[in-house]
């Protein structure tokens, strides 16, 4: 457990950081409100309408659930490859089977045009 | 300071349930998606934690890779997709989900029971019989690496065909709507 005493204090720093920096801004900030101030910024220029005035397109969404899938496969890779040579010809056939289900998809994706931007 | 050196590991835990349980109770309190969903990036963090106090590295890695990264995305992607404003606001819609909500309350309720039971009756407390390969101990990622590709061959092949599914549905899916809308 001793080898965590890096990370807490990792945390900690982490979360005392913003925290003093807001309460020095908090301290030393003039404090005239106004409400063009709560607007988002657009580089200088006046706002025409809000962000969700507009329609995404939902490939957004294909991609990010292509990423969580990938994601997910490469999780599946590191308990695997520190126990590679244990596993031996075994652990290797089966992640063979395992990539190759996957390309599967992958081959699909590629085919539907999923992974272009159109 | 003995005190709290003696009951280090038990503050640690209550501090992290506490955050997880705030965290879960602030995405169904807030009002806007988006703290919502930087209410439950607290919780996947909290849970991390605990799997780390559990000497459960591997998991908690994956816990802040998979859901505090990708999952993540996903929900923030989701909530700019659609309209917040276009979720209807009104009573008789909350009160229709109250039968799904109580029942799915019960399922899981179940469920972490039956895990409880179990694994208070079967699994060695503290995995260290995972841990031990040819004489040799393992480190976590060692002994998920060991377990999974000889014990588990089989769950784990049916990971891959679960994420090819995913993977084509949400393809077509995706396809579907961009069909309708005209040339994509």
């Amino acid at each position: 457990m001793n080898a965590y005493i890096p990370v807490l204090l990792f945390i900690v720093i982490a979360i005392a950081f913003p925290l003093i920096t807001f309460v020095f801004a908090w301290i030393l900030r003039a404090g005239r409100y106004d409400p063009i101030k709560l607007e988002p910024y657009e580089c200088g220029n006046p706002i025409t309408s809000e962000a969700h005035d507009y329609r995404f397109s939902v490939r957004y969404y294909l991609i990010a659930v292509l990423f969580v899938v990938f994601d997910v496969e490469t999780v599946f890779l590191f308990p695997w490859a520190v126990m590679f040579r244990k596993l031996a010809l075994f652990g290797f056939v089966e992640m063979l089977v395992f990539i190759g289900i996957l390309v599967v998809g992958y081959v699909y994706a590629w085919r539907r045009g999923a992974l272009q931007w159109v | 300071m003995t005190w709290f050196l003696v009951h280090f590991a038990e503050i640690v835990f209550y501090s992290l349930a506490a955050v997880a349980l705030a965290g879960a109770v602030g995405v169904i309190a807030f009002r806007s998606p988006v703290h919502a969903a930087l209410s439950l990036l607290g919780t996947f963090l909290a849970v991390a934690g605990v799997f780390v106090l559990m000497q459960a590295e591997f998991l908690a890695a994956v816990q802040v890779l998979v859901y505090a990264g990708g999952v993540m995305v996903l929900f923030l992607f989701v909530i700019m997709l659609v309209k917040a404003r276009d979720i209807p606001d009104e009573p008789q819609y909350v009160r229709r989900l109250v039968p799904a909500a109580v029942g799915l309350g019960a399922l899981l309720a179940a469920l972490v029971g039956v895990g409880i039971w179990a694994a208070s009756g079967g699994l060695p407390a503290d995995g260290a019989a995972l841990r031990m390969v040819a004489g040799a101990p393992l480190g976590n990622t060692e002994a998920v690496g060991w377990s999974l590709y000889r014990d588990y061959l089989l769950p784990f092949e049916v990971v891959s065909i679960v994420l090819l599914v995913a993977m084509i549905g949400a393809i077509v899916m995706g396809r579907k709507e961009s069909g309708r809308g005209g040339a994509a």
